[in-house]
Formats: C-alpha cells, sequence, structure tokens
C-alpha cells in the first residue's frame, strides 16, 4: 500500500485581478463579462500591427500587494516576456509574462503562505495578461472566438509541492481566496475568477498535471480522483505516464489531454516595448501603508475585540463578505456574540453545505445588516423571544422586510404582563385537566403543559418564566 | 508655375501660405509627377489621390478665408508601407497583408496631420522591412531614380526613391538596421536615424522592436530637423518614447565639432567610397571642424549581433500574422486552424520566413544563451565604448554604405552577401543612438553617402555636421530627370 505521505501536490493559481479598471495593457475594461462578444476590445488588445502595450501601473500595484501578503520577495526591477505559442484565442500569438531566469525574476518570489492545517511556499507570482476565449457552435465545425477577455491582468501563484492531502489544498486555496478578497484585488466568486492547476505525484512516479479546474472546490475533488486513480495504477504496478489530464466538470473525472503540451518551447524572450519597472523602497513603503486588512490580522481583532471564539472568527473571514457584514451590523447594534450567531448558525441553515456557497448567500439575502442588528437588538433586549427572532430573520431573509410593525408586532412582541401569562396558563389548565392531574405526580409532566402554553401564546412568553409559574399555580391544585 | 515639385520644405509652406500658388496647384503637380515617373521607379504603392487633392482645398479655402494653418500646411509626404495609417491600406509589401486597413493613425501620422502635411501615398519597402535593397517587396523592386537598373538600397528604398525623384516634398521610413540611411545614401538624400525612444513607434509595424525607429528622408538637411521637429517628442501611446531636446535648430549651432572618422568602415569600403569619405573628412575641416582617425575592435560582432536580436524580434513580432482577425483573403474553409495557420504563413515571401526561421532558432531553448544572451552582450559593450569615444568627440564619421549601389538582382541570390552590406549601419541601432545619411558625391554616376553619428539625444551634432557639410559640399540632390 502506497501511503498518503508520499503523494506531493503543487499548484499553480490564475487569479484575475478583477478589481481593476481597465485591462493589462490597454484601456479596454477589466470587467469584460457583461459586454456581447467583441465588444470590449481595441487595436492593441486584438494585436493589430503597431500597436503597443502600455503596462496599467495600478496592476503592478496590486500583484505587488498579492506578493506582500505572500511574504514574497519583491525585486527592485521586473520586465515583462513573451511567452510565445501558437493559438487561436491569442491575438498576438504570444503572451505578456513574466519569467524566471537569467538573474531576472518575476514580480514575487520565495514567498510563504500559512494556512490550518499548515503551511506551502510560494515560488513565485508573476503579472500576466488572459487571453481571449473560444466556444464551439452545436452542429458546426467552427470555433468562435471572443477576444473581450483578451488582455485582462492575472495574477499567477505557483507554490512549491507542498501539499500531500487534497484537503490541505481545499484549506490553502480558501485561505488564499480570502487573501485576495481582502485585498480587494479580485473577486473570486465571479466566474472564471480563479482557476487552477495542479500537478501530483505519488512515490516515485513521474508528475502529472490537471488543468482546466475553475472552481477552487472542485481541486479538491479532481486531486482526490487522480490519487485514486494513480494508487489504483500502482497497485497493480502499472506505469504512472508524465502527463498532462483535464478536469471533466461533468463526469467529475480528470481525462487525458490530446495536446502534448509538455513538449512545447516558449522561446521566452523579454518585451523591449515595455520599459522595466523600477520597485525601489519607498514604492513598496506606499504600498504597505495602502495594505488592506488581512484575514489573519482580522481574525486576531475579532477574537481580541469582539470576543469571538476562534473558530466563528475563522467562519467569518474565509468569506470576507459575511465578515463585512456581520461588521456593519455590529457598527449598527454592538452586541457581537449575538450577530456572528445569527450569521453563523441560523443563516448557515439557509446555505447549502457546501461552505463556499455561505459567502453567497450573504450576497444574495434581501436582509441589510441594519435589519440584522434590529433582530439583534429585539432579541437581547427580549423584545422579542429567541424562536420569534428566528421567524422575523427567516421572514426577512426572503422578503427583505423586517416584519414587526402595528398589527403584526403584536402579534411578535412577547407577553410580559404576569396576568396575561396566568391567563394562559389557566386556559391551558382547564383543557388539559388530566395532564395536570399527572403533573402533580410527575414533574416531567410539567414541561408538556408549558409546551401547551407555549403554543397558545404563540410562543411569546419566555419560557422559564412560563414553567415556573405553571409550577406555582400546580401547587394550588 | 513650372517645377514646383523640386521645392523645399520652406519654400512650399512659404508659397502656398502667400498665396504665390495654392496648395491644390502643388499637389496636383506631384500627383502628376508621381504618374509620370512612378511608372519606371515604382517607389509608391498607394496613392493617396482623392484624399490629398481634398486636403489640398481644404488648405486653400483656409487660406482664402484668413484663417490659421499649419506649419506644415501642403507638403506632401510619403510614408513608408509599414506605418499605420487610418483608412489607407498598410501593406508592409507582404502578400499576408494585402488587404489591410488599419482603423487608426500611427502617432507620426496625427502630427503630419495636425500640422496639415498631406499624406501623398505609401511606399514600397522590402517585406515587412527585411532586406537593403527594397527587392524583396510583393509588389516588386523598387528602382533607382539616378539609374533604373540600379537597386535603391532599403528597406525604406520606396520613401528614397521618392523624395529623389521629386514625388513627395519628403518621406518617413523606419531604419532597423540602416533601412533609412542605406537608401538615402544609395539615392543620394538625406536620411535620419533618430535617437532611440525620441519618435513614437506606435503604428510602425513592428520588425525589431528594440532596434527600429521612423526617420524622415528629404532633399536638404533643414527639412529633416523640420519633420524631426514634428514626428518626435514623447508619446503616450509609447512608453519607450523619451523627452527630447526638440526644438532643434535648422541653422549650424556649433562648428568647431570634434569629428572622429571610424577607419574600420573606411578600411573595409570599395576605394571609391572609401575615398569619397577622406574627402568629405577635408571639407568638414576646412568648415572649421576638427577631424582625427579613430578605430574600435568591437565593431567586428556588431553585424552578428544585430541578426540575432533582429530575427530573434522578428520571428515573435510576426507570429500574429495568423489572417484570423486582418489580413488577406485565403477561405479558412476546411481547415483545421493548425494547419490553416500553415497555409497563411506559406504566403510571406523567402526573405521573410528565411528569419522567422532563424529567430526562432535563434530563441529556442537551449540556443538562447548562446546567441541571443550573447548579442545582447555585445550591445552593451557597444554602447558603453561609443558612450566613452563620445566623451571624445562630438560626432563620429564614416560611409554609410561599405559599396556603391548594385545592379537589381545581382546579389539576390546570396542574403549573406545583402546582410554584410549593412555592416557600417547596425551599430547606431544597436547603441540605440542617432545617425544620418547625405550624400556626400559620386562615382560613375552612382551616390555615395556620408553617415554622421552622434551619442544619444544629440541630435543637433548630427545636424550641425551635416548643415556645415551640405553647405559646403554642394552635392546635387535631386535626380537631374
Amino acid at each position: 500500500m502506497i501511503s498518503t505521505y508520499n503523494t506531493k501536490i503543487g499548484l499553480e493559481i490564475h487569479c484575475q485581478l478583477t478589481g481593476l479598471e481597465s485591462k493589462l495593457f490597454c484601456s479596454c475594461h477589466c470587467d469584460y463579462r457583461e459586454y456581447s462578444p467583441n465588444e470590449n476590445i481595441c487595436p492593441t488588445c486584438t494585436g493589430l500591427p503597431g500597436t503597443l502595450p502600455l503596462l496599467n501601473q495600478t496592476a503592478v500595484e496590486k500583484a505587488a500587494m498579492v506578493c506582500m501578503a505572500l511574504r514574497c520577495t519583491i525585486p527592485n526591477s521586473i520586465l515583462f516576456y513573451r511567452k510565445n505559442y501558437f493559438y487561436l484565442d491569442l491575438p498576438k500569438n504570444f503572451q505578456l509574462t513574466q519569467y524566471n531566469a537569467h538573474g531576472i525574476s518575476s514580480i514575487g518570489v520565495d514567498g510563504l503562505l500559512g494556512y490550518e492545517q499548515g503551511e506551502a511556499r510560494i515560488r513565485r507570482v508573476q503579472l500576466e495578461e488572459d487571453p481571449g476565449r473560444l466556444s464551439y457552435m452545436n452542429g458546426s465545425s467552427g470555433s468562435l472566438i471572443d477576444y473581450n477577455r483578451a488582455g485582462v491582468p492575472l495574477v499567477e501563484i505557483v507554490t512549491e509541492p507542498d501539499f500531500h492531502d487534497p484537503k490541505d489544498v481545499r484549506l490553502f486555496l480558501n485561505k488564499l481566496a480570502s487573501i485576495v478578497e481582502h485585498l480587494g484585488v479580485c473577486d473570486t466568486r465571479l466566474e472564471g475568477a480563479v482557476r487552477c492547476d495542479a500537478n501530483i505525484s505519488i512515490g516515485d512516479s513521474r508528475r502529472v498535471e490537471i488543468k482546466n479546474v475553475s472552481s477552487f472546490g472542485d481541486v479538491e475533488k479532481a486531486l482526490k480522483f487522480e490519487m485514486t486513480r494513480q494508487k489504483a495504477m500502482l497497485n497493480y504496478e502499472m506505469e504512472i505516464r508524465g502527463e498532462t489530464r483535464h478536469w471533466d466538470e461533468q463526469r467529475k473525472i480528470t481525462k487525458q489531454s490530446r495536446s502534448k503540451e509538455e513538449e512545447q518551447d516558449y522561446r521566452y524572450f523579454y518585451e523591449p516595448d515595455i520599459p522595466s519597472i523600477q520597485i525601489d523602497e519607498d514604492y513598496l513603503k506606499e504600498l504597505r501603508s495602502k495594505m488592506p486588512e488581512l484575514p489573519d490580522e482580522r481574525k486576531e481583532r475579532f477574537i481580541n475585540y469582539y470576543k469571538l471564539t476562534e473558530h466563528v472568527s475563522k467562519v467569518l473571514i474565509d468569506h470576507k463578505d459575511l465578515a463585512d457584514y456581520f461588521e456593519e451590523s455590529t457598527k449598527i447594534y454592538f452586541a457581537p456574540k449575538e450577530i456572528s450567531n445569527i450569521i453563523v448558525t441560523d443563516l448557515m441553515s439557509y446555505a447549502d453545505d457546501d461552505s463556499k456557497k455561505l459567502g453567497s448567500t450573504i450576497r444574495n439575502i434581501k436582509m441589510t445588516p441594519k435589519q440584522l442588528a434590529e433582530i439583534a437588538r429585539m432579541i437581547k433586549e427580549g423584545i422579542v423571544n429567541r424562536k420569534t427572532g428566528k421567524q422575523i430573520l427567516y421572514e426577512a431573509v426572503l422578503s427583505g422586510n423586517l416584519i414587526i410593525a402595528s398589527e403584526n408586532e403584536m402579534n411578535f412582541r412577547k407577553i410580559d404582563d404576569e396576568g396575561l401569562i396566568l391567563r394562559s396558563i389557566e386556559n391551558v389548565f382547564e383543557t388539559e385537566s388530566l395532564a395536570v392531574l399527572d403533573a402533580k405526580k410527575n414533574p416531567n409532566v410539567s414541561n408538556y403543559l408549558l409546551g401547551k402554553v407555549m403554543e397558545l401564546t404563540k410562543g411569546r412568553v419566555d419560557p422559564g418564566r412560563a414553567l415556573s409559574l405553571i409550577n406555582k399555580k400546580l401547587l394550588e391544585y | 508655375m513650372s517645377r514646383l515639385y523640386d521645392l523645399s520644405i520652406d519654400e512650399v509652406t512659404d508659397g502656398i501660405r502667400n498665396q504665390h500658388f495654392s496648395a491644390e496647384e502643388y499637389v496636383s503637380q506631384i500627383l502628376e509627377r508621381i504618374s509620370k515617373r512612378d511608372v519606371d521607379i515604382k517607389a509608391f504603392v498607394s496613392v493617396n489621390t482623392d484624399d490629398a487633392i481634398e486636403s489640398a482645398r481644404r488648405i486653400d479655402s483656409k487660406i482664402r478665408k484668413g484663417e490659421k494653418v499649419g506649419h506644415l500646411a501642403g507638403i506632401t509626404v510619403g510614408i513608408k508601407d509599414n506605418i499605420s495609417t487610418k483608412g489607407l491600406r498598410t501593406t508592409c509589401a507582404s502578400r499576408v497583408l494585402t488587404d489591410y486597413v488599419p482603423p487608426y493613425d500611427a502617432t507620426v501620422i496625427r502630427k503630419l496631420k495636425e500640422c496639415d502635411a498631406i499624406i501623398i501615398g505609401k511606399l514600397n519597402l522590402d517585406e515587412f522591412a527585411m532586406g537593403s535593397t527594397t527587392e524583396f517587396s510583393n509588389f516588386g523592386p523598387t528602382r533607382n531614380p539616378w539609374n533604373l537598373e540600379y537597386v535603391t538600397g532599403g528597406s525604406s528604398g520606396g520613401s528614397a526613391a521618392a523624395v529623389a525623384a521629386a514625388e513627395c516634398t519628403a518621406s518617413l521610413g523606419s531604419d532597423t538596421g540602416g533601412s533609412v540611411r542605406c537608401p538615402a545614401s544609395f539615392c543620394s538624400v538625406i536620411g535620419f536615424k533618430p535617437t532611440y525612444g525620441s519618435v513614437s513607434r506606435y503604428g510602425l509595424i513592428a520588425y525589431s522592436n528594440s532596434l527600429e525607429q521612423i526617420g524622415p528622408i528629404a532633399r536638404t538637411v533643414s527639412d529633416v530637423i523640420r519633420l524631426m521637429n514634428v514626428i518626435s517628442g514623447v508619446d503616450p501611446n509609447d512608453d519607450t518614447t523619451r523627452t527630447v531636446a526638440s526644438p532643434y535648430s535648422v541653422e549650424v549651432t556649433r562648428n568647431r565639432l570634434r569629428v572622429a572618422l571610424l577607419t574600420n568602415l573606411t578600411v573595409n569600403a570599395q576605394p571609391e567610397v572609401s575615398k569619397c569619405i577622406y574627402s568629405a573628412m577635408d571639407t568638414l575641416s576646412s568648415a572649421g571642424c576638427i577631424c582625427e582617425e579613430i578605430t574600435l575592435d568591437s565593431l567586428e560582432y556588431a553585424l552578428a549581433s544585430y541578426y540575432v536580436i533582429a530575427m530573434a524580434e522578428a520571428s515573435s513580432n510576426l507570429a500574429r500574422y495568423d489572417n484570423i482577425r486582418y489580413g488577406f483573403n485565403l477561405d479558412p474553409e476546411g481547415y483545421e486552424w493548425n494547419s490553416y495557420f500553415a497555409k497563411v504563413r506559406g504566403n510571406f515571401g523567402d526573405e521573410v520566413k528565411r528569419r522567422i526561421i532563424v529567430g526562432t532558432y535563434i530563441l529556442s531553448s537551449g540556443y538562447y544563451g548562446r546567441y541571443y544572451l550573447k548579442a545582447q552582450k555585445v550591445r552593451a559593450l557597444l554602447r558603453r565604448e561609443f558612450k566613452s569615444l563620445y566623451s571624445k568627440y562630438d560626432v563620429i564619421i564614416g560611409p554609410t554604405m561599405p559599396i556603391l549601389p548594385f545592379r537589381i538582382g545581382e546579389k539576390i541570390g546570396d542574403p549573406i552577401k545583402i546582410y554584410y552590406t549593412d555592416i557600417d549601419t547596425v551599430v547606431s541601432n544597436l547603441t540605440g543612438m542617432p545617425a544620418i545619411s547625405i550624400p556626400a558625391g559620386f562615382s560613375n554616376g552612382l551616390p555615395i553617402g556620408l553617415q554622421i553619428m552622434s551619442d544619444e539625444f544629440q541630435e543637433q551634432k548630427i545636424f550641425d555636421a551635416a548643415l556645415l557639410f551640405e553647405r559646403t559640399a554642394k552635392i546635387q540632390v535631386r535626380t537631374p530627370l
């Protein structure tokens, strides 16, 4: 049996800098998703003869921030390189990217990122352009090319093969996603904004690369599949070939790629049209002062300031939107425990079990942070009990309305008047006379009576208070 | 008004502004000249007839109404057909761009139009500017106005021939390894290669982007300077452009220039050429310059380094011509895309194919260090050595071409022989420094050019030397025809 420990996994993550206004080398929009095909293009990003790349300086800033967050070394100056290959989606038939050789490095090297179960070394971070997109028409042999995406800035993050377990890969990717979200450089939920290639080798076997995984959630699945496949092959003493495989999203398997991509010679050489970019200490200093709070720092603050547990803090911060929602609510009504519990437990139950969807749940619900704060206030101040609070919450999540006004308000308001509570108990005692007799002998039956009281009052009485009144009343019988 | 086509920029703009003749009259004469002379010379790929006349009429109407016109109003500029002109076919003399009409103007074109200069047409070149004779054109060779059996030099052969034959006031070429200076020398006109980064390359269809610059060709030094004053300067569309010391003076600012003759260039030159350059040095001395002879050993690596870098960059620059977004008519139906690319790219001419293949080889893994990296080291070395020479001398002179113009077809079968003719010009492209070619005399009726080089952004020193030489030597500029 081959032990998991011999498994080595490395990752190559492509992350679009969706937070930018324009593409990497021209003024076309970075956000291409709203356009009809080939609407978001210009002579430069379609590679017309004579056009020149004009480097988007903000993209360099954002990429440098990613490098800093990943504790990379940033060189004093950077260059761009041409990666030469022919493909339909590549307007110039070369990709502008960066390269590490001949004493030149990309914008970041030798970083480190800690995650829940360990840490992974970052080999390099590089800034590059996305190609266009191909689509195929049904019933035709032709392909359609859309250049709207061509030239969109990407950071490519390459790790050392420091993972042994696909589960760790998922934890690492969650952490990475949270970092780019917190930096404001990438909206990871946008389709195609993050893509991941993984390579995996078991023992002394050759390395297999898995490409085309377009969601972080599927990376773990693809790696698990690949491990099982490779182990089975090794158990049958079959040789594992060094190859590139594609992840089939529908069938959840990896498939051998037809092309022999590994034999490509990309003939890298530096791009003379982009003068070298100087990144001096002053530049980095200014950038450091502009760095937003990172997930680790934020978690510390949640634990220390809001006194949240490690677990709750982590769940919130893994999805920046959750943490932001939480903080916005807390600002309006300071009840961090109550609010975080509602988000982590109650809202979680509205989300699918796939934890990734929790982030999008908070985005799609109609309830505002202000409404959540109001619900927390009503619970905390005893205006409604927790059960009613949850009903209001459910309603607010679905409709965006906080139903506590006028006549509805009465239905939900807690019954505080002792006379009213006693009248309800008397009503129950009348209809449940047999149970009352039992209760006098068996204290557990009191809870049954309590249930009936709660039912009658639609849960508007405090159960503890009602029970003590029931017990008092029983003594009178 | 006869022979308006002979006039210099100043004479044309003054004549039009003072209404001695109209822009339309002038442009008509130029167009007539083109239709008469270009049947033989074949400098033009496209003539912008309707547009030119319309522009001329607009200028005339402005002048009649007393409105302000640009300071180049009415001059006709021919443009090498690798510089993008909006709405005007730009072919690079290649089959693969036969039907390409750019949707935008190159920065130099925009600047010319802003000064009311008239784009008279597009001029022939070696395909994608790869060549030194203008024989490697999909439209056939351009012929030397001084002798139609002879090459014009290249690759801006059309630009030099059209100016020499007075088919336009002036022209723009591009110079990657001598492509402006070589044909200027062979056609006995003035061609200038500016400091790398002083003229925007936006819109110039790239052959070797770390080496090339757009440069003017004209019949007088002051015309060259006037065009430089328009086209140079920082361009937000080209990140490699830098601030220049323009406007340059059309009057000599200094005449006691320290001049060095680089004898490496004369030793290897044809005796007639060498002799002519020595007498050019005497001319400069008589005009007040202090002249010396120097040698530079590292120069012997320049040509090889140049071709390694140029071909490497070319192989990548020309990868985009896959006929998917623009190009020429070739039905893709029935092809798998890879075989379609191959089919398309089979339409490059032999010289282009040769350079793409060699360039691809140079950049291949395992060879990169052996060729490309080494060539870059030579380049850095040459830069250092020339920098140090320019601490002692204002300008360095030599022949532009080591040989006299040769017959069309004479060397076409031997590419290395043609490459070798670039030996005197490539060094300025490798160092990024400016250089001019100015007519220095004739041998058997064939022109010889004097090359004057200087340190980067020291264009005025070159212009001073050229102006001095021009007024002292009085070499015949235009073809007598």
